[in-house]
């Protein structure tokens, strides 16, 4: 390097990443990547739903089973993150809340916000259908 | 004002940078998105009202002219918004130029095809009988 006084960008091993801004901007990545995996579920839902009866039975046994609700909540959670965490983005673009307290505020209302709709989709899901 | 450019600003704003798209791409993320809000809450709604459902209920509800149009507009946007997201990722990561090329490739299609599957058993879901 010429100039070894340049300012450095940071480095993950310099930055703390466990700070929640940092930390879910790499979550709102990881969730989307994981949603999009998702799909391959709902490829194979509409497939079966397409095929009959039968195999559309055989796939919800395996939806309904305890491994497959453990899956789906947890995709749940991640779309309604990066839901969330998309409205946040949206609001940014807007040129809204980049005041670092705002910034932290709207960050927990995402955290709060998935959770509630996860947790709520689940109770409303249970109550209709079981 | 002084330029060190005999190009015009028109130049610039028509060469539409290195890529040759400008903002096209960051804006259809934004309005694939902006589109994704009511069909998501949509789909949620459809999943709550099918939790639990046999095949009868599920492929009627499916096969309401509403559904069905609602479920093909999630699955063009959602689809649509995956393949600009997971470009970015790549672009993001990926430096070696082969393999960079095959994951654009690879993103690609099977984005094309995940929709396509999708909205072939929609219709047949609706009109299949």
């Amino acid at each position: 390097m010429a100039n070894s006084n340049r300012p450095l960008s940071p480095h993950l091993q310099v930055y703390d990443m466990m700070q929640i801004t940092a930390f879910m901007s790499i979550l709102h990545r990881i969730t989307g990547v994981v949603a999009g995996g998702g799909l391959l579920l709902l490829i194979w839902w509409l497939v079966a739903l397409a095929s009959g009866p039968e195999y559309y039975a055989y796939v919800m046994d395996i939806a309904g089973s305890w491994i497959g609700r453990l899956a789906l909540l947890g995709l749940t959670w991640t779309v309604f993150y990066h839901f969330c965490n998309g409205l946040r983005h949206l609001y940014w673009d807007a040129g809204w809340g980049f005041e670092i307290p705002s910034v932290y505020r709207t960050g927990w209302m995402v955290v709060i916000g998935s959770a509630v709709l996860t947790v709520g989709t689940w109770v409303i899901a249970y109550a209709v259908g079981g | 004002m002084k330029r060190s450019t005999l190009n015009t600003p028109l130049k610039n704003v028509r060469g539409l940078g290195s890529a040759k798209d400008g903002t096209e791409h960051w804006w259809m993320q934004r309005v694939t998105a902006i589109a994704l809000v009511p069909l998501v809450l949509a789909f949620v709604v459809l999943m709550i009202r099918l939790a639990g459902a046999d095949y009868k209920t599920a492929a009627g509800i499916v096969g309401n002219p509403i559904v069905t149009g609602v479920l093909i507009l999630l699955v063009v946007t959602v689809f649509w918004h995956l393949k600009l997201g997971i470009q970015i990722v790549i672009e993001d990561y990926v430096h070696a130029h082969a393999s960079k090329l095959f994951l654009m490739f690879a993103n690609t299609f099977g984005c094309w095809i995940g929709g396509l599957i999708c909205i072939l058993a929609i219709l047949k879901i609706a009109f299949g009988g």
